[in-house]
């Protein structure tokens, strides 16, 4: 296997935007990449996209977008794992570069979900769960995130204002990144007033409805080095999958696949969690983050919550997470989520994160998941 | 909505509650399966589920996908039955008020949605309090 480094990096403004395709939301980041790294040419791309079928009947991705992005006869595919869909992108991506097969590829997602009302859009999202034996009886993603969030208060004590201070943290963070789509701080009392989804969470709980893409551009580090910017290993790579109906799991409060993609991703980086200084992790409700980071090994099994009311994930804290603002407040165009938390820590671990720079990271590791962690894929990015 | 074939397919566990269990390990199946995710063994006994168990979580879904627009806001839990199989469903006939986990309930057989003005009415399970 080659070493793989990320050598550019793209994203645009995030949120609803009404005037855009998919198309064009696309290219336009995709050219964003393209220009961070210096390159015109790529070997092939991956696109993740969770259901552009769904969302505006689009399907047959990676032709129309290679197409729209100019690069004649690009082999490239459209890859779904549900809201893990970028982050199953770019381990493609990173399996392709690594083998030898192909020099420069991009990787990137996008997804456009504001052509559809909201009840529609809950429904297209809603397809990533057991459509037979859970969408048939009217759950939602709120809902089954809701189911998780009661059995893990009553189980741990967890309690409805800490999972608030997750939405909060996010805000903080996000407030000083100009892409999110609501780059604004929220208050506590703002999240405990706002009105029900799925009891017991609220609005200002769920991530939000966005337009928006991400793109990355993976090639050999020798190559990488020949350029002038910091170069970015991607140094493990580890994904799984779990059951996707939430009531078969033997306990629905723990995150199995999340717990194996990262052991598998650290292995192969040769490091432990600990050593790791800055994460982007999936926290399309505030009771995914508290889970994400126990099955991430950051706290003990049930102690998410408390952590959160510690300070432990904040920026200035012992582990910060989602310094972007993560899904909650830079939003969650799913397909695109994954490669987004890619972003983010590239410009982190090359110092260009602005206001929100996490001081001195060298290591930074994304968590993306698919339905209530059906799939999992996690990635273990270095500064050289 | 799924198609007449689709629903059709679907009976055996909507109307019936047929389950599986494993010849091998013991493990019981719903829906069945052709080979064992415990044990990988392919040999299973027909067996129906358990009609009764407890809620262990549960929520009220206030804002629902477009084909239940029309009965929001409903309790949706997951069941613990007393043969140890989980099932999510719907519960009715319970004010949200006395909702709780641990609370027992039964499987009955109920209207679930229909399509169109004209079109087919979808049935399945539901619990109630026991």
């Amino acid at each position: 296997m080659r070493d793989v480094a990320i050598i550019g990096v793209g994203m645009a403004k995030w949120g609803e935007l009404w005037e855009k395709s998919l198309r064009q939301i696309f290219v336009e980041t995709a050219l964003n990449a393209l220009d961070d790294a210096g390159v015109d040419r790529l070997d092939a791309m991956y696109v993740g996209s969770m259901s552009s079928g769904l969302f505006v009947g689009q399907e047959h991705l990676g032709s129309l977008l290679a197409d729209y992005l100019g690069q004649k006869a690009l082999p490239a595919a459209r890859v779904e794992s549900a809201c893990a869909s970028g982050g199953l992108a770019l381990r493609l991506g990173f399996i392709d570069v690594a083998s030898g097969m192909n020099d420069v590829v991009m990787v990137a997602g996008v997804e456009k979900m504001t052509d559809l009302n909201p009840n529609e859009a809950t429904y297209a999202l809603g397809t990533a769960a057991d459509q037979e034996y859970e969408g048939y009886h009217g759950i939602t993603f709120p809902g089954l995130y809701a189911l998780i969030a009661r059995a893990h208060m009553e189980r741990y004590g967890t309690t409805r204002k800490q999972l608030a201070m997750v939405a909060v943290k996010n805000h903080e963070n996000g407030a000083l990144n100009p892409l999110a789509q609501f780059p604004f701080k929220i208050s506590l009392e703002a999240v405990l007033n706002s009105p029900l989804v799925a009891d017991p969470l609220r609005v200002l709980d769920c991530s939000p409805i966005t337009d928006g893409a991400a793109a990355v551009i993976l090639a050999p580090v020798e190559l990488a080095k020949k350029l002038q910017k910091p170069v970015v290993k991607i140094i493990g790579s580890g994904h799984a999958t779990d059951s996707i109906a939430l009531a078969q799991r033997k306990d629905i409060t723990w995150l199995e696949s999340t717990y194996q993609a990262a052991k598998k991703a650290l292995a192969m980086a040769g490091k432990k969690i600990e050593d790791v200084n800055l994460f982007e992790v999936h926290d399309c409700f505030t009771i995914a983050e508290i889970c994400v980071i126990e099955a991430l090994g950051l706290v003990e099994k049930g102690k998410g919550g408390q952590a959160v009311e510690a300070g432990l994930t904040r920026v200035d804290g012992r582990f910060p997470v989602n310094p972007s603002g993560g899904l909650k407040a830079k939003g969650h165009p799913v397909g695109a989520t994954g490669v987004a938390q890619a972003v983010e820590i590239v410009k982190q671990l090359r110092g260009e994160a602005g206001p929100r720079q996490v001081k001195g990271a060298r290591i930074g590791l994304t968590q993306n998941m698919g339905g209530t962690g059906g799939s999992s894929v996690v990635h273990v990015l270095a500064a050289e | 909505m799924p198609t007449p074939a689709r629903y059709w397919r679907e009976i055996p566990q909507r109307y019936r509650l047929e389950a599986a269990k494993c010849r091998r390990c013991g493990l019981i199946l719903f829906p069945p399966r052709l080979i064992c995710p415990e044990c990988q063994s392919r040999e299973f006994e027909g067996v129906k589920l358990a009609e009764e168990g407890k809620v262990i979580t549960y929520t009220i879904i206030r804002v629902p996908p477009h084909q239940f627009e029309d009965q929001a806001p409903y309790a949706v839990g997951i069941v613990e039955l007393d043969d140890g199989v989980k099932l999510m469903g719907q519960i009715v006939d319970c004010p949200f008020e006395e909702l709780k986990t641990g609370l027992r309930v039964r499987i009955e057989f109920r209207k679930m949605m229909e399509e169109g003005e004209a079109g087919v009415i979808y049935y399945g399970y539901k619990f109630v309090p026991a």
